[in-house]
């Protein structure tokens, strides 16, 4: 039975005055926006506009040029990864990047590695408690791949999986860090109408285990089925914010859509 | 750790086990087990090698270093200040570990090749110091007289007791290391190896993971290194240089470096190579060391042991081709 995590009061993620340059060009300029624990918090914007460098800044996986992020009051940014990943912040990448060659089971099992810790002397002497504990992180492993409905396919290379399992999968690996943010970078990208229903269902499962979702996404439909609260970025600023409704009605944001695209896309 | 590689561990521990008595019926390859002495020794070298260029995709240059660091603490230790041998070779193996960190911590934090240039330095300056040291090390000439070692009061002095117990220390060695890749810290390893990015991202401290198998190279080198010091009882730094360092990594490469079974089998082979079959070419041995090297580079990326994988998956293909052919 996976547990849900305790729940604080007030937001879960705040970001100061956010900034990433690369040389001249300024991916994100100066974001502030707080994200209240327990939602599902949508993010979209055209591309370009800085989700998927938002949350490269918030895993740690590159740093902020300026500004500050604070996960429920620590400050994480310029943190290495692993330690963002212990404090409790988990993703999916926009082009899966699973362990291809290890097996569906192994890489939930490797999900497990920030919440457990015997080390090189303990594995390799087999010192007492390391049977147990890989038993534990086995019996937990399934139980993630349980709630994503793949445990049948557990002794598979993950590289043979379809493209919508691949994805599924990796939503697993990352909920096996316990964490209490799970950020996902287009996760329905490739998949077909009936996946990304089993998606959206999906991610209101994770909500419900108290785990805050942060969703960056393409599928409007999708976005606007499942989403709390939805951000809008463009060039790197903060174009609107608000619930589905407001974020439909805002003439700012149709025409920042409007200009790009064909229309019609949020309604 | 899997019924697979139980098995294989027996099928060697047979094969390990019998091999004297074979070879030592006929004379002509009765010096085959003085041979095979020291190839259980370079297993050691090798195994902590293709664990760090196999999972964590980096080269280390200094791997005869290790070994020479090994071989002359337990020889200064031991003529010097009359040490007892099995107290020199752990403290051969904390030097050389401690060294590793200290180079490793630097070099690995850094993504790209700078631990091959940083282990490319220390290995030349090892060597210096080892030949230059006379007071200590007796220079370029060497140190002679070290001491066999003892068990229970008795001198090991025969190549079959040595052979023995070399061997016994190898497989301590292949299970340790068999049962670290079979847990948490092997799949990270594994991880690392196949996505870093995400690998770190799921709460892998990548960088740590890969100091800490560059220490553990180095450290089984020193036990190699105390071993081969107590062995042959006289030591020299031509035994240590980089041409050494690159034979190693060779015996890693042409076994397999995905694979521990690939650097027991890749050393054994290339040693007797080394040592029986590759006299005549005298001289030219280094040409013949480039283009076994190559060959393989070229031809078979995934050392001796990937032909096995490769010749059952072409016997599956031609099974289930037959299967379709049918009725």
């Amino acid at each position: 039975m996976i547990m849900a995590a305790s729940q604080s009061n007030g937001p879960i993620l705040r970001l100061e005055c956010l900034e990433k340059r690369f040389g001249g060009v300024a991916a994100l300029q100066g974001i502030d926006y707080e994200v209240p624990g327990g939602v599902i918090q949508g993010v979209i914007g055209p591309n370009g506009a800085g989700k998927t460098t938002l949350f490269n800044c918030i895993s740690g996986m590159i740093e902020p040029s300026k500004g500050r992020i604070s996960f429920e009051g620590y400050r994480i940014e310029g943190l290495a990864p692993h330690k963002i990943a212990r404090f409790g912040v988990s993703r999916t990448f926009q082009h899966v990047a699973l362990f291809k060659k290890m097996t569906v089971l192994e890489n939930v099992m490797l999900g497990r590695h920030p919440r457990t810790r015997r080390g090189f002397l303990a594995a390799g002497f087999r010192l007492p408690g390391m049977r147990a504990e890989e038993e534990h992180i086995r019996k937990k492993a399934f139980e993630y791949l349980d709630f994503v409905r793949l445990a049948h396919l557990a002794g598979l290379d993950a590289g043979t999986l379809p493209l919508g399992k691949q994805k599924m999968l990796e939503i697993a690996r990352a909920l096996a860090t316990e964490p209490r943010l799970i950020l996902l970078d287009e996760p329905a990208g490739g998949l077909n109408m009936r996946e990304t229903e089993e998606l959206g269902d999906l991610i209101q499962e994770i909500k419900k285990l108290c785990v805050t979702v942060l969703l960056v996404e393409h599928d409007m439909n999708l976005i606007m089925d499942i989403s709390d609260r939805i951000l809008v970025l463009d060039f790197g600023k903060v174009l609107a914010s608000g619930t589905p409704a407001e974020i439909k009605e805002n003439s700012a944001v149709v025409e920042a859509y409007l200009g790009m695209e064909s229309g019609g896309i949020l309604m | 750790m899997g019924k697979k590689n139980w098995l294989i561990l027996l099928g060697t521990a047979v094969f390990i086990c019998s091999f004297p008595m074979l070879v030592m019926k006929i004379k002509a390859v009765s010096h085959y087990v003085d041979v095979m002495v020291f190839a259980g020794i370079f297993t050691l070298v090798c195994i902590g090698l293709s664990l760090l260029m196999g999972y964590a995709g980096q080269i280390s240059l200094a791997q005869a270093a290790f070994f020479g660091i090994g071989a002359y603490t337990s020889g200064i230790l031991t003529t010097k200040f009359g040490i007892d041998p099995w107290i020199a070779m752990p403290a051969g193996m904390i030097l050389c570990g401690l060294v590793a960190w200290m180079i490793g911590v630097p070099a690995l934090r850094l993504r790209g090749h700078y631990l091959a240039m940083a282990t490319l330095g220390f290995g030349v300056i090892v060597n210096i110091v080892l030949a230059e040291e006379v007071n200590w090390t007796g220079g370029p000439s060497g140190m002679a007289d070290i001491p066999t070692l003892r068990i229970a009061g008795y001198k090991i002095t025969s190549e079959i007791a040595w052979y023995y117990l070399v061997w016994g220390i190898v497989f301590c060695a292949l299970i340790f290391c068999l049962h670290m890749l079979h847990s948490r810290v092997g799949r990270a390893l594994r991880a690392i190896h196949e996505e870093e990015k995400a690998a770190e991202c799921m709460g892998v401290p990548t960088s740590r993971y890969k100091v800490r198998v560059f220490m553990l190279g180095a450290m089984l080198a020193a036990i190699a290194g105390s071993l081969y010091a107590h062995y042959v009882t006289c030591i020299n730094p031509s035994s240590f240089s980089l041409m050494w360092s690159i034979r190693f990594m060779l015996m890693a490469m042409v076994g397999g470096m995905h694979s521990l079974w690939g650097a027991l089998v890749g050393t054994v082979l290339m040693t007797f190579v080394g040592n029986e079959w590759l006299g005549m070419f005298a001289e030219f041995e280094i040409l013949v060391y480039g283009s076994i090297l190559l060959v393989v580079a070229l031809f078979l990326p995934g050392g001796i042991v990937s032909l096995a994988s490769m010749i059952a998956r072409r016997r599956e293909k031609r099974a289930s081709a037959l299967e379709d052919a049918g009725p």
